[in-house]
């Protein structure tokens, strides 16, 4: 029985922030991180019949449409690799990001009674959302192999930084999806907004062309967007194009700042969620 | 040593904090304009709170709806920070407010045990080790593989508080879930939450059933307007709650109104005497209500009970079980006559109204009336009835 004489006193008391470091609170429940995450991935194939394949449908719908449009009739530049391939490592990056803070962004108000009934760590619920599109991030890599081969690109040793871009990627999903998802237990609006907003935001980003189109300083203001510096990472390691260089280190910092600051507003906003959902 | 502390908690709620993007930024327009809007409603759901209560000690808390009750179990769960004020617990705490949150339909019971142990606060092992238990008590274990969804609503209960019952918490808090159920189902309920207390746990208890509550909790807690009004042995503040229901003795001067009813008297008399008279033990007793019904509510029903002090329901009679009169709109007067059946003692007589479906008016204990004279011998005997014995002698003698 856990009942050592000595264990700690908790407190709740009044007071905007919970003295719980961060990382440890979100280390001690990678449970119920995992659980949760399982849970969405088995609700989410469960009946239905084609499975993998809605997967795929979409980036080889939406790559076809770019390559009609960006690559043969805009004549877009693709960095001296073929188009099809440049656009489908944009699109799967994007896709994942997209859709994980999209469902990230609704995990407390589609479940208010967790929230007023339950007390769990509550970051483990954005942090279990933007895991399951993983899974879907994985099977589309299948698609960019296959592409590899095809077109006959040979992978540089840039490949061995997959896990390094695609955990700031996660990363940075994970800082927006704890804006979107504390904003969102109070104002509803926020629902209503991400989908359009993120659709504006896939053609602001460089993901059916390469931010390189733009002149040097105008690449480096437009690298504020957090996912322009990982998608150049993820094509250099992927399909060898130029390294990205400065841009990509305002990315990264624009990634620390979305994510530490979104942390900060997480951990006061959710003292109040019960109140306020 | 103690488990459980609460200092000064108190609880601010404003209403209508619930704003839309447009109100919030016309609010803030407002206040840097140094013109502040109108101001939102507040409500102290609870005010100075404190208490504390050492291992293996269960409290028990009463009070009206809206007295705060909730609020405590939340704050003490962490669920909700206070407003003003400090509460600290140790080790480890679990709270059901309410059986089956996280539960998710498509899920299979198996799947649906280890998700909701985990979003409880069970680690993965915990689970584990109990699993089979968890498995016994809930009497589930032929659909462990089918998703919940396709469970009945009574299986899909007990599996959820099976998961509940065997978090092995250190303080354990408990909100109003026997309600829902069967007679079997809180009956194990119950005995879990005996055990536990046994185990050394320190347990919290809200209910309005009190009987349960006291045989609970040695001490109770009394929560009136979010505050504390009394505090002590449960049956002494159990026997004040009751008393304290709302009316002078045997008669009503309140109206009670909810949509479609307005009962405008309720009183409990002696037959012979009328009202005013004291109640003694060998007098036939009229528990009488004059109310109207506002609006028709199609299978309009009501109830007229009897409560002993302690919680025991004595008297439940449905007006539909015994006549076939439909309340449609009108005024009525309804009485119900009880022979000299109850024993010496306290009691509350109620009124219900509702449908099948739902509830209109709870009254449960408006008018408390007392039971003059002394006891029939064994006063822990609620009913006087004089049953007939049939007595066979088998061994065929003399």
């Amino acid at each position: 029985m856990p009942r050592e004489a000595a264990s700690e006193w908790q407190e709740n008391a009044a007071g905007p922030v919970a003295r719980t470091h961060v990382w440890r609170s979100l280390w001690e429940s990678r449970e119920l991180v995992a659980l949760l995450a399982a849970r969405d991935l088995r609700v989410r194939y469960k009946q239905t019949a084609l499975g993998v394949v809605w997967v795929l449908l979409q980036p080889i719908a939406s790559v076809a449409i770019f390559t009609l449009v960006f690559g043969r009739l805009a004549g877009i530049s693709s960095q001296g690799v073929p188009y099809p391939l440049f656009a489908l490592v944009g699109f799967v990056v994007w896709t994942y990001f997209s859709s994980a803070t999209v469902r990230a962004s609704d995990v407390f108000i589609s479940n208010p009674d967790l929230v007023t009934k339950v007390s769990f760590n509550r970051l483990a619920a954005p942090a279990a959302a933007v895991l399951p599109p993983l899974v879907d991030l994985a099977i589309s890599m299948g698609l960019v192999a296959l592409l590899l081969v095809y077109y006959g690109v040979v992978p540089t040793w840039g490949v061995v930084a997959v896990p390094v871009w695609l955990a700031l990627l996660v990363l940075t999903a994970l800082g927006l999806a704890l804006w979107l998802a504390a904003l969102n237990v109070r104002y509803r609006d926020v629902q209503q907004a991400v989908g359009p907003s993120m659709q504006t935001w896939l053609f602001l980003s460089p993901v059916a062309y390469p931010s390189t189109l733009l002149s040097d300083q105008g690449e480096l203001l437009y690298s504020l967007n957090p996912i322009a510096g990982l998608l150049g990472l993820a094509r250099w390691s992927l399909l060898g194009t130029p390294w990205p260089g400065w841009p990509l280190a305002v990315s990264l910092g624009m990634v620390a700042v979305v994510l530490a600051c979104g942390l900060t507003y997480f951990r006061r906003a959710e003292r109040f969620f019960a109140d306020v959902i | 040593m103690d488990r459980v502390e609460l200092d000064r908690v108190s609880k601010r709620y404003v209403l209508g904090q619930r704003l839309n993007a447009r109100e919030a930024l016309s609010a803030a327009a407002a206040r840097m304009i140094g013109r502040s809007s109108r101001p939102s409603r507040e409500i102290w759901s609870l005010r100075d709170v404190s208490f504390s209560l050492a291992d293996g000690e269960a409290l028990g808390i009463v009070g009206a709806n809206g007295a705060g009750k909730s609020t405590v179990l939340k704050i003490l769960a962490g669920i909700t920070a206070p407003t003003a004020g400090v509460s600290r617990t140790r080790g480890r705490v679990a709270a059901l407010l309410e059986v089956g949150t996280g539960f998710h339909p498509e899920l299979t019971g198996w799947e649906n045990i280890y998700l909701n142990g985990a979003i409880l606060g069970m680690s993965r092992s915990d689970i584990t080790r109990r699993f089979d238990q968890i498995v016994d008590f809930s009497g589930v274990e032929r659909f462990l593989d089918t998703p919940v969804k396709r469970y009945s609503s009574g299986m899909y209960l007990r599996l959820a508080f099976a998961v509940a019952a065997h978090l092995e918490p250190d303080v354990l808090v408990v909100d109003e879930i026997l309600a829902v159920g069967d007679a079997e189902f809180q009956r194990k309920c119950v005995m879990r939450m005996q055990e536990a207390e046994k185990e050394g746990r320190t347990l919290i208890f809200v209910s309005h059933d009190l009987e349960t509550l006291s045989r609970l909790c040695e001490r109770s807690l009394w929560l009136e307007s979010g505050r504390i009004r009394d505090s002590g042995a449960t049956e002494a503040i159990v026997r004040d709650y009751l008393a304290s229901s709302l009316l002078a003795q045997g008669a009503d001067t309140q109206r009670f109104e909810s949509d479609g009813v307005v009962v405008h008297a309720l009183r409990a008399l002696p037959v012979e005497k009328g009202a005013g008279a004291v109640l003694m033990r060998g007098d036939r007793l009229r528990i009488e209500t004059e109310f109207e019904v506002t609006h028709d509510v199609p299978g309009l029903d009501l109830a007229v009970l009897v409560t002993r002090s302690g919680g025991a329901r004595v008297i439940d009679e449905v007006l539909s079980e015994r006549s076939t009169v439909r309340l449609s709109r009108g005024r009525y007067r309804v009485s119900l006559v009880l022979p000299p059946l109850l024993n010496s003692g306290d009691y509350t007589a109620g009124l219900w109204f509702g449908t099948q479906y739902e509830e209109l008016l709870d009254l449960t204990m408006a008018v408390p009336f007392t039971v003059h004279g002394s006891h029939v011998d064994r006063p822990e005997r609620i009913l006087v009835m004089a049953l007939p014995f049939e007595v066979d002698r088998l061994d065929a003698a003399g």
